[in-house]
């Protein structure tokens, strides 16, 4: 689905969007008839400390207004943009506030729901998509932590060696399925029909339960099956008035 | 339960005596910061947790993964710690390194009984482990910001060798304030992978003068990235978490406002800056190119009156 | 990975009461060991997990001549190898056994 028809399907009552080089934000009606807000990096763009900035800025003006509208982050972005300017001006800083004004609006009442359509990865992944309480994919996304050339570089490995681990073991190599099972992705929808009704589903499901899911959704896909275990034993264990 | 006794290494010397942060280990670290004696391990190496996926790879584990998460007192002050090993995988998150300090985030989150002082070794996301890596970043970050708006102070230190790189930069953001030496070095795309894409003349990683001036502890500070700049001691990062323990940034809109009106005027003032010297001969430096061949003394003297200030605006 | 197991039956108990301690790092040219004291007074255990292989010989040099020097009845040495030289091993056994032995603070 291209973004357009997706927005189509998503709020068929249409949507204001604003933005530019990639970067969105603006608002639609659902099928309810109330509001939601989205924000988006698109177009595979690489987010650097301006783009961070400005969606940040948006979502602040939402928070200030106090609707509790829900948030859809849209997300077909690469990594963060990688440049000396970046880090020179404190870019972690950038999209740890961004992730954090998203990480806020979930606590003082905005739903958020991502919605990966194309790709992602490392630090853009983390700011947008992975800083909402329920990500959801389009079946052809395709999000990472690193490419896997960048992998097989980094931990000097061929590239077959790698290829050939990762048939038998989702816990490193990038595509929608290992993030799936590992937990980041909660669920992925069906563009065969419509997707309003899917998110006033993933917005009803979000209501109904709190807290951050994902180690269990990895242990019970078995992506992931330790971290929940060794996160419940330690939340135990530091809990424990002593 | 049986009480975990504290390990004692023969030739350590005792807190506060002169050995420094960087060459610490992560133990090291914990021993000399916080109140002799009175640090509790949880999920410590005698129950062995270790990577289900470094076998794989043909690597060897350490019993604790290389992060060790407890309790303890600081000055009296009951606190929960988390300190990484900057020498196991270049203190990577990996699934069980992670999942440890989010469990001990999320008791902090519910209990609402002690701060957290998180000490920072970490090149990012432990690659072999990727996916995991970065789930637990992401399940970290939101970890400390929600128990920073249950009230709970969660104080980042970063000095190691590792620095704190990629994902673990993105948390250190999300903290409720950093001290940081000079060998701290905090940024998201390492100097290597922004060469590799890039090219060396955007970025030389081997210069070593380059990459500190523009993702080291000085610089931090200066731009206001970083609320403390310490001495390169066990002692000086002591004083600085008491320090911050008693004065650091409340989450929540207020904070989040100041911060977004921190970072846009950094935008505004250093945008079009191409180097640190340049942003530091903009903030008002006298001697720009001197800044990094000063001692701490000296530094704080010329960076004090020059350096944006962290508002306690994070 | 290789693993290695190592059983003796010595005649000097390890000193001191604490139960475990805990030396080095698992760095390249490093190793850690966990000691605890988990086993009858005349008896010593040393397992090694090392990723590098064929050296189990040198392994039971290096252990062999621990358990002659020290005292280390009772203990389990549980080694992790980051790829450690013969003499950092021999450093690093010795080291554990003088941490166990230590009063506890």
């Amino acid at each position: 689905m291209t973004l357009d028809e997706i927005l189509q399907s998503l709020f068929p009552h249409g949507c204001q969007l604003d933005g530019h080089d990639g970067i969105l934000y603006g608002q639609a009606t659902r099928t309810t008839g109330d509001a939601v807000q989205i924000i988006g990096v698109t177009n595979g763009v690489a987010p650097g400390v301006d783009e961070a900035a400005r969606l940040s800025r948006y979502l602040l003006d939402v928070l200030e207004r106090g609707q509790r509208e829900p948030i859809v982050v849209l997300v077909d972005s690469s990594s963060q943009r990688m440049s000396k300017r970046d880090e020179l001006l404190g870019l972690n800083e950038y999209l740890a506030h961004l992730a954090k004004c998203l990480i806020y609006a979930d606590a003082c009442g905005h739903p958020t729901i991502g919605l990966l359509y194309g790709t992602t990865a490392a630090g853009a992944f983390l700011a947008t998509a992975l800083a909402t309480r329920t990500l959801v994919a389009l079946p052809g996304a395709h999000p990472e932590v690193m490419d896997l050339p960048s992998i097989a570089r980094v931990t000097k490995l061929p590239i077959e060696t790698l290829e050939q681990k990762a048939q038998t073991n989702p816990i490193f190599a990038p595509g929608l399925d290992n993030l799936a099972r590992t937990g980041a992705v909660h669920q992925i929808w069906d563009p065969q029909i419509p997707l309003a009704p899917q998110l006033e589903s993933a917005l009803a499901a979000q209501a109904a339960h709190g807290g951050d899911v994902r180690d269990q959704l990895g242990l019970q896909r078995k992506g992931r099956l330790k971290a929940a275990h060794i996160r419940a034993s330690v939340y135990r264990l530091a809990a424990d008035a002593g | 339960m049986k009480p975990a006794l504290q390990p004692a290494v023969p030739g350590e010397p005792s807190y506060g005596a002169a050995i420094t942060w960087y060459e610490s280990t992560a133990r090291q670290r914990i021993a000399g910061l916080l109140d002799r004696g009175s640090f509790n391990e949880f999920v410590g190496p005698m129950q062995r947790e270790t990577s289900p996926h470094l076998a794989m790879f043909d690597l060897p584990a350490q019993f604790d993964d290389g992060m060790i998460v407890g309790r303890g007192t600081l000055d009296g002050n009951a606190v929960l710690v988390a300190a990484q090993e900057g020498r196991f995988m270049g203190g990577s998150f990996g699934e069980v390194h992670g999942a440890k300090l989010t469990g001990l985030l999320r008791a902090a989150r519910d209990t609402q009984s002690s701060a957290v002082l998180i000490l920072f070794d970490t090149g990012g996301v432990r690659l072999q482990e990727a996916n995991a890596g970065e789930l637990a970043i992401a399940e970290i970050m939101r970890a400390v910001y929600e128990a920073r708006l249950a009230g709970v102070p969660v104080i980042g230190l970063v000095g190691g060798r590792a620095g704190c790189f990629g994902g673990g930069g993105l948390i250190a953001a999300c903290c409720s304030a950093l001290a940081v030496s000079e060998a701290g070095r905090i940024s998201v795309s390492g100097p290597e992978v922004i060469e590799t894409h890039r090219g060396i003349e955007e970025f030389d990683s081997r210069d070593r003068a380059l990459v500190w001036r523009t993702t080291g502890g000085k610089h931090r500070w200066l731009c206001g990235s970083a609320e403390r700049f310490v001495d390169d001691s066990i002692g000086a990062f002591r004083e600085a978490a008491l320090a911050l323990l008693a004065h650091h940034a409340a989450a929540g809109l207020d904070s989040l406002l100041r911060e977004q009106a921190r970072l846009e005027r950094r935008l505004v003032r250093f945008g079009d800056c191409d180097d640190a010297l340049h942003i530091w001969r903009a903030m008002g430096a006298g001697l720009p190119a001197a800044l990094p061949e000063l001692d701490y003394a000296g530094f704080m003297e010329q960076g004090a009156p020059i350096r944006e200030a962290s508002d306690d605006a994070r | 990975m290789e693993h290695l197991v190592y059983r003796f039956n010595v005649d000097r108990r390890a000193n001191g009461k604490q139960l475990y301690a805990l030396v080095g790092v698992v760095a390249s040219g490093d190793l850690e060991v966990l000691v605890e004291r988990a086993l009858p007074d005349s008896h010593c255990e040393v397992i090694v997990n090392t990723a590098v292989r064929g050296f189990a010989d040198v392994w039971e040099a290096v252990v062999g001549d621990f358990v002659a020097r020290r005292p280390a009845g009772g203990l389990r040495l549980s080694v992790n190898d980051g790829g450690a030289r013969p003499d950092m091993v021999s450093l690093r056994l010795a080291q554990a056994v003088a941490s166990i032995a230590e009063d506890a603070r």
